[in-house]
């Protein structure tokens, strides 16, 4: 069997900017050549040179001629394409060569946390990774799948577990979008030893597939699977058996905590247009918040593809709120405020959810079994979504606290 | 403290602490003494008193070709030759000057660029054969890289625009022959940007040449017939007028449309700049801006914009480089002025030719230290780039951080007298931090930058207490400019390394009194790949 002696990852070409190219080639002997080639070089060519020569040696790799074409890649990513080329050079991968952890991973999530917006980001392209949490995004995305050519799979996996440990996303939840299974599955060993706050499942079809999922997921994290908070689960409805299912994928597992839909795929697989209205996907839609609901999970909307036309993605995130959705995805850093507003009750909403709130508490008070605004009963029901309402204005930061 | 080296130019450490040199190309020079120090004395320069004897009673001061001008003019080795670059990118007349002396035999000239473009990369050629000794003004690129690298023969000068008026007027800069490309003229002399289809818009950056230059020579594409109206370039300070084919490529000169960035954190650096303007107290009616043509200060217009629509507030006048974006807010009623140094899109050249509103300001008005004052220092809040600031405030804008010249200084350092003064930046470029401990050439002292607004937060100068009261109960990321170093420096894995920079002087940074603030040093050409 002829074994690779040569490999290569990264990104070369004039045009590239914060990340970079490396070719590393197996040597019986000679120790590691490293040469370095930077614009940079005289600001950073030691660094440039030692994280290479550190990443090496986390793998094991003692002999090997090794050059770095960089174009301002900062030292999580040069470690990460060192290492995938030296992977695919057929260097033994049971070394350790993740960069130190220089951002704690404070469990940044809760179950019922608020989702408006959740920014994908592509799993190979770290210049988009480095300062997307100052977007201020509910959550990012790091996308292993359909952003990641098949074959970069391997390199992207590598880029998403070093950012996980080095780029603080600010107050973000970080979730990741593992490929379909079983590649997803792979993606798991990387991923989850790096404790992201949720795993998206993409093509979710069947309760099973959750489970996989989950358990595989308990699996890796073993002895430390209880430690609170766990890792989420997010499934993703794409086709027609998915949304005919919604609800046994919802229930399948503790771990879900919100159900989306990705319209592409769903519409091709109705063989339909997907429209700038979504009349095709109304049923699908309103069908998933059925099941969201029904599963106590949130349920939330695709994403809108036109990152130039605004008024659209108001339009459609606020069609999408009628429809009970708590939060959409975001393609570009400029959807996400677009998003936030139109998620966000407006402030006679607000101020009508309060009188009705203050007026349950008074009742409550008052020990009087109806409570009532004026001249007007209200109803239990509508006191609970009042509740919510102000609850939801309060973590989106709509109501001044008194005294803070 | 002085040290005196092998070739004997005397070395100072001046007032910001940095190492000038005494002698810049064979003449004393001051070092930087503080802000305001510099005391100037004298009177002003003045060219040689001229006769209307010697000049024809038509006023028709036509020559065939630029050599004939030049020859006319007296042209000699070791002249000191201007030219502008209004042009910009698609100057075809400065090189094409330089290359006629160089036709003409003439050598050791000193060229005097208001700035230089890529366009004038074939300079170095002309450095290389013995034409051009030296250039005083921006260099970048490929002249740049030139300089850096210590092949120039001459020490570089770097001005403010303000400071080569300066420079001009106080007799330090004597200028042989100006070279003026004009896209409108008559014979003359009388000139304009304003029309012509090499239009550019204000001529400002000529007018110190005209009025201080031994001889000048009006070079035009769009004749017309005395007179040229608008005039901005007063032919009475003409020597001669040639008329070529095309002074400039159209599509260099102006872009068709200034393009906002899409770049999410230059938006974002740009939202908090306009944010800050307004929760400051800044943005209030009768208030002033400026903004040059970068992407950020684009996008910052477009936010202020938004934001005087919503609160009702009207500036009195902005200062461009004006742009589409300028011009919009000038339609709308949202300013009553532009005061105008530059234009850079064909809706800026429009406007200045077309709307009374719209004025051509220069270097004199503008910017000048050594007049009765200028306008820059009454302008409210300014919006400035730089390629790094350092924890005491102190802007670096003319050399990359590994020591290669990058910039010109423009208006830049003249623009820090503004009621406040706001660098916009990104925190890091391709991994380079822009908040360093120390910058590699100062250009500003850090005591007249006020504001640093990264995406990643804003630094308010401690100096500014009063800002930062304004600015209690404000949601905008305010933050000390060490923490926002710290957080950068985590991400790029440290702070850099510090280029070793040889002890050659290849240039000098002049402030805006004429004195010298501080000294490029050569780059090894070896400092491009490890």
């Amino acid at each position: 069997m002829a074994v690779a002696r040569r490999g290569e990852a990264g990104r070369a070409g004039d045009d590239v900017r914060s990340d970079l190219h490396v070719v590393v080639e197996i040597t019986d002997e000679g120790g590691l050549e490293i040469e370095v080639t930077s614009k940079i070089a005289s600001l950073y060519g030691d660094s440039i040179e030692d994280t290479t020569r550190r990443t090496l040696s986390g793998l094991g790799l003692e002999n090997a001629r090794v050059q770095v074409d960089d174009k301002g890649a900062v030292p999580f990513v040069i470690a990460a394409r060192v290492e995938a080329a030296a992977l695919r050079a057929g260097a033994a991968g049971d070394g350790d060569a993740r960069p130190e952890r220089s951002v704690s991973r404070q469990p940044r999530t809760a179950r019922n946390r608020l989702r408006r917006s959740r920014l994908y980001l592509p799993g190979d392209q770290p210049k988009l990774q480095l300062n997307a949490g100052l977007h201020r995004p509910d959550a990012v995305i790091l996308d292993l799948e359909d952003s990641v050519h098949i074959d970069q799979k391997d390199a992207a996996r590598l880029v998403v577990r070093n950012a996980i440990r080095t780029v603080g996303f600010g107050e973000a939840e970080i979730m990741v979008r593992i490929n379909q299974l079983p590649l997803g599955l792979d993606d798991l060993v990387a991923i989850v030893p790096e404790r992201p706050d949720l795993v998206l499942i993409p093509k979710t079809e069947s309760a099973a597939q959750v489970v996989e999922v989950d358990t595989r997921i308990r699996e890796i994290l073993g002895v430390n699977a209880g430690a609170a908070p766990p890792i989420w689960i997010m499934p993703i409805l794409e086709t027609a058996l998915g949304v005919e299912n919604a609800f046994q994928i919802a229930s399948a597992s503790p771990a879900v905590v919100a159900l989306t839909i990705g319209l592409e795929d769903y519409t091709a697989d109705l063989g339909v247009p997907k429209t700038l209205e979504g009349a095709e996907s109304l049923f699908a839609r309103g069908r998933l918040v059925n099941a969201a609901k029904a599963a106590g999970v949130q349920a939330i909307d695709s994403v809108f593809g036109d990152v130039g036309n605004e008024d659209g993605l108001r339009a459609w995130a606020a069609r999408s709120r009628g429809l009970g959705f708590e939060g959409m995805g975001c393609i570009h850093p400029r959807q996400i405020r677009p998003i936030h507003e139109a998620f966000a009750p407006s402030a006679e909403e607000i101020e009508k959810a309060r009188r009705i709130v203050a007026a349950f508490e008074e009742a409550e008070a008052r020990g009087l079994g109806v409570v009532s605004l004026g001249t007007r009963m209200v109803d239990p029901p509508v006191v609970l979504r009042a509740q919510r309402l102000v609850d939801l204005a309060r973590r989106a930061g709509l109501i001044e606290e008194a005294g803070s | 403290m002085s040290t005196i080296r092998d070739d004997g130019v005397e070395f100072v450490v001046n007032a910001a602490g940095r190492r000038v040199p005494t002698l810049v190309n064979g003449a004393p020079a001051r070092p930087f003494t503080g802000i305001g120090q510099a005391a100037p004395e004298g009177t002003k320069h003045g060219p040689p008193i001229r006769s209307a004897a010697d000049y024809p009673d038509d006023g028709d001061k036509r020559v065939p070709d630029l050599k004939t001008a030049l020859g006319r003019c007296g042209l000699r080795d070791g002249m000191t030759i201007s030219t502008h670059h209004h042009l910009r990118n698609g100057d075809r007349v400065a090189l094409a000057v330089l290359q006629a002396a160089a036709e003409l035999g003439a050598r050791d000239l000193m060229w005097l660029p208001s700035a230089s473009f890529p366009c004038h990369e074939p300079v170095v050629d002309l450095m290389e054969q013995g034409v051009v000794h030296h250039i005083e003004g921006s260099m970048n690129g490929p002249l740049g890289a030139y300089c850096s690298h210590g092949h120039m023969r001459g020490l570089g000068v770097l001005r403010s625009h303000g400071g080569r008026w300066q420079a001009i007027q106080d007799g330090e800069v004597h200028i042989d022959i100006a070279v003026i490309a004009a896209p409108t003229a008559d014979p003359f002399g009388n000139a304009d940007g304003s029309h012509g289809p090499s239009a550019c818009g204000s001529l400002g950056f000529a007018l110190a040449d005209s009025m201080y230059a031994d001889h000048v020579i009006v070079v035009t594409d769009n004749l017309v017939a005395f007179p040229c109206i608008p005039w901005q370039i007063q032919g009475n300070h003409v020597d001669c007028v040639v008329e070529v084919d095309s002074i400039g490529d159209p599509k260099k000169i102006v872009s068709g449309t200034t393009v906002l960035t899409r770049s999410p954190d230059r938006l974002l650096i740009a939202e908090y700049v306009a944010r800050f303007v307004r929760d400051a107290g800044i943005m209030k009616d009768g208030f002033s801006f400026q903004a040059g043509a970068g992407g950020i200060a684009l996008a910052f217009v477009g936010y202020i914009r938004q934001m005087m629509i919503d609160a009702g507030v009207k500036a009195r006048f902005v200062r461009g480089g004006s742009s589409s974006y300028l011009v919009d807010l000038l339609n709308e009623g949202l300013t009553d002025y532009i005061l105008d140094g530059q234009t850079f899109d064909l809706a800026g050249v429009q406007s200045i030719g077309e709307d009374p509103r719209h004025v051509a300001t220069s270097p004199f008005t503008s910017y000048n230290y050594h007049g009765k004052g200028n306008f820059a220092s009454m302008v409210d809040a300014v919006v400035l780039g730089a390629t790094e600031v350092d924890v005491e405030f102190n802007a670096n804008v003319v050399t990359h951080s590994d020591g290669m010249l990058l910039h010109g200084i423009g208006g830049w350092q003249n623009c820090l007298f503004s009621g406040c003064t706001i660098l916009a930046l990104p925190s890091f470029r391709d991994r380079i931090p822009v908040i360093v401990d120390e910058v590699t050439t100062l250009t500003g002292p850090g005591e007249l930058v006020d504001v640093v607004v990264t995406e990643r937060g804003i630094a308010v100068n401690p100096r500014r207490q009063d800002l930062l009261a304004a600015l209690e109960g404000s949601d905008l990321p305010i933050r000390p400019i060490e923490e926002i170093k710290t957080e950068v420096e985590r991400l790029v894995g440290g702070a850099p390394t510090r280029p070793s920079l040889g002890d050659e002087a290849v240039a000098v940074i002049k402030w805006v009194d004429g004195t010298v603030i501080d000294t490029v040093w050569r780059v090894p050409e070896t400092s491009e790949s490890a």
